[in-house]
């Protein structure tokens, strides 16, 4: 397992489009560090444009990363060597890389600008981790979604459509439920519907470390006050722990029933 | 010869030569209430230095009571320390301390019962729990004091400059911090709060109820728990103030209830949480402010009416403005918005096309607050253009018509 994991990481370190990424997130580091000097702004930007970005490249570069190497894989498989080990390698060696480039893409400009110095470094931890977070998560789906589905039009675009379900579509069916539900206490209901999706989740804990959060008023209280609460974090570690056991029960159990 | 001796004597009589009687602890007199019995009208007192722990302090007559050397009136009973029941009685250079939290009594370091011409110049008071406290009170000057609370909470909190039932005040160049209220005007009219800074008090850096015809001006509230809070009153001036930071989950830069013909001209809010609360007031002119970097710039509640939003700048807010009912006889027109996107064809400096200050995500917050949780999601940022490029939902009447393409400068 340690030299697919080994290969799937080198072949994954050497692609073109790993380097854009990092190379994408480095330039946007650069620059809104070059724009404003003031370490809240930076993380600010930087928070609003990796909650757009990381799920939508971890879903969209591990399906195709999948189908790429969909071959390489069916060769693999003809080897004494369980299923299940040789997609957990590909999948890591995946995952791993784009938590990579994340971490030297935002970590190493801002590091540099002095953010230890700042009083914003858990917010910067936090954005980092979020951001890792989300590609894991998100290419998980992505592997789900291109061992299901053969074809590989369709498996992108239905990757593009989940990650548009999580992105955009959930948001406005909680607005709905909000709206139709307001003569109700929500709070709680809030809470829940925010922690059952993981960007929405990601974009609250970084909400909350701003200065935004007074903004949120009551809710923003209620909130705060769960998540520094011990059995908020845990049900925060409980929901992210089942965004990826889920899927990877699920891939198993395709895995072990799939005719390659 | 005889008539100017007579004319002495009756200057003599009448104070105009007063007496010196020096405190200090060796001397005679070595304790201010003694100092009071001995002195006659219009005497200065001098404390020469130390700490003098002290009984509540009566002054009935017009006495002028100087500190040098640091010297300090300690409440030895955590009771009131200074009660002036006279007219033209002065202080400067003392420093007070000690006035302990009391349930029944409002206790403070300096009260002025009744008094005229009274002048505050100069103290340091620390720890007090009601530091000045004016009642019933005219023509008073309170100048260049510090004030230093050690407030915790609302309830067991007294105020830094408390006025009620007074006139004609000037407080000027003071500066408050951590008391409830910085400085409390209850039924005061006529006076002038100039220079001051009152920053992090639990309550509000300047609370005004039931007062007419004051004005604040060049003053800077910073980090309380609501900068200003005008309730009740009418025709106050509100000039050249910055209201900063006052941030938290109730927290206001200014609270307006209540109030009607009021100015507020050329104020700077930045970094609260709402720069503007408005319930209930009408007749107001906004003019010439600079909103930044809050989260709401304005927040309208109901029942405001003909108030005049003309040539503010708004930088960078979150929201702008958030409108309860609709916006009836109000006017705003001419001001810079920096999420403007208009174009100005004919470079007057007029956008050409009008500006919503409302954006759905602001609307459907004030129906549903807890919707709050979806901010900066790209859903709200969709949902905002969509609206901005046909209103279906926002009040169509907040509109301003002709938004200035650069910041206003007065």
């Amino acid at each position: 397992m340690n030299s697919v994991l080994k290969y799937s990481f080198y072949e994954m370190i050497r692609s073109r489009w790993l380097f854009i990424y990092t190379g994408f997130y480095l330039l946007v580091s650069v620059a809104l560090i070059m724009l404003s000097g003031d370490s809240t702004k930076v993380l600010i930007s930087l928070s609003n444009i990796t909650l757009g970005i990381t799920p939508m490249v971890g879903i969209l570069f591990g399906t195709n990363y999948y189908y790429n190497s969909r071959e390489f894989i069916q060769l693999l498989l003809c080897q004494p060597i369980s299923r299940w080990k040789i997609f957990s390698a590909f999948y890591m060696g995946l995952a791993i890389a784009l938590c990579l480039s994340i971490i030297v893409g935002i970590g190493l400009p801002l590091t540099f600008m002095g953010i230890f110095k700042s009083g914003n470094v858990s917010l910067f931890f936090i954005l980092i981790a979020m951001a890792c977070m989300l590609s894991i998560i998100f290419s998980l789906l992505a592997f789900l979604i291109a061992v299901k589905f053969d074809n590989k039009v369709k498996g992108l675009s239905i990757a593009v459509l989940l990650w548009l379900f999580f992105a955009i579509i959930y948001d406005g069916l909680v607005l709905l439920t909000l709206l139709v539900l307001k003569d109700y206490p929500l709070d709680k209901l809030t809470i829940s519907l925010m922690l059952a999706n993981p960007i929405d989740l990601a974009r609250i804990l970084i909400l909350l470390k701003l200065d935004i959060s007074a903004m949120m008023g009551y809710t923003g209280a209620v909130l705060s006050k769960f998540i520094g609460k011990s059995l908020g974090s845990l049900l925060i570690a409980l929901s992210l722990l089942l965004w990826t056991l889920i899927p990877m029960g699920i891939l198993r159990k395709i895995l072990n029933s799939k005719d390659f | 010869m005889k008539q100017v001796l007579i004319i002495l004597l009756f200057f003599y009589h009448h104070g105009v030569f007063g007496g010196i009687v020096e405190i200090c602890k060796d001397c005679d007199v070595n304790d201010v209430s003694k100092a009071i019995s001995v002195a006659n009208e219009c005497d200065t007192l001098i404390l020469l230095g130390g700490k003098y722990y002290s009984e509540p302090i009566l002054v009935d007559k017009s006495l002028v009571i100087i500190g040098k050397l640091g010297s300090e009136i300690v409440s030895a009973s955590g009771l009131q320390i200074i009660t002036v029941v006279a007219d033209y009685v002065s202080f400067s250079g003392v420093k007070f301390s000690g006035v302990k939290t009391n349930y029944l009594k409002e206790n403070a370091a300096i009260r002025i019962k009744q008094g005229k011409y009274f002048e505050i110049e100069n103290n340091i008071f620390e720890d007090c729990f009601f530091s000045i406290y004016l009642e019933k009170s005219k023509y008073g000057i309170i100048r260049n004091n510090q004030i230093n609370g050690s407030a915790t909470t609302e309830a067991e909190s007294g105020n830094g400059i408390h006025a009620w039932y007074s006139s004609h005040l000037t407080i000027e160049s003071n500066r408050i911090t951590h008391q409830r209220d910085g400085i409390y005007f209850e039924f005061v009219d006529n006076s002038l709060i100039i220079n001051n800074i009152s920053i992090r008090n639990i309550r509000y850096g300047l609370h005004f109820m039931f007062s007419n015809d004051d004005e604040y001006r060049n003053n800077v509230f910073e980090g309380n728990g609501v900068g200003v809070a005008v309730m009740f009153s009418k025709k106050i001036k509100m000039i050249d103030n910055a209201f900063i930071k006052n941030w938290g989950t109730s927290a206001y830069g200014l609270l307006l209830k209540e109030i009607n013909d009021a100015e507020i001209i050329n104020n700077l809010f930045d970094d609260n949480t709402i720069g503007i609360f408005v319930e209930g007031s009408n007749r107001i002119n906004y003019i010439y402010n600079t909103f930044s970097s809050n989260g709401w710039a304005f927040k309208f509640s109901g029942g405001c009416d003909s108030n005049d939003i003309t040539d503010n700048n708004f930088v960078n807010n979150s929201l702008d403005m958030m409108v309860s009912s609709s916006i009836q006889n109000n006017v705003i027109r001419g001001n810079y918005w920096s999420e403007y996107t208009g174009y100005d064809l004919n470079k007057d400096g007029v956008g050409d096309v009008p500006y919503y200050p409302v954006k759905l995500y602001s609307y459907i917050l004030d129906q549903v607050p807890e919707s709050i949780v979806l901010m900066r999601s790209m859903f709200v940022d969709l949902v905002n253009y969509s609206e901005k490029v046909s209103p279906v939902f926002t009040p169509k009447d907040v509109i301003d018509n002709s938004p200035k393409m650069s910041l206003v400068n007065d």
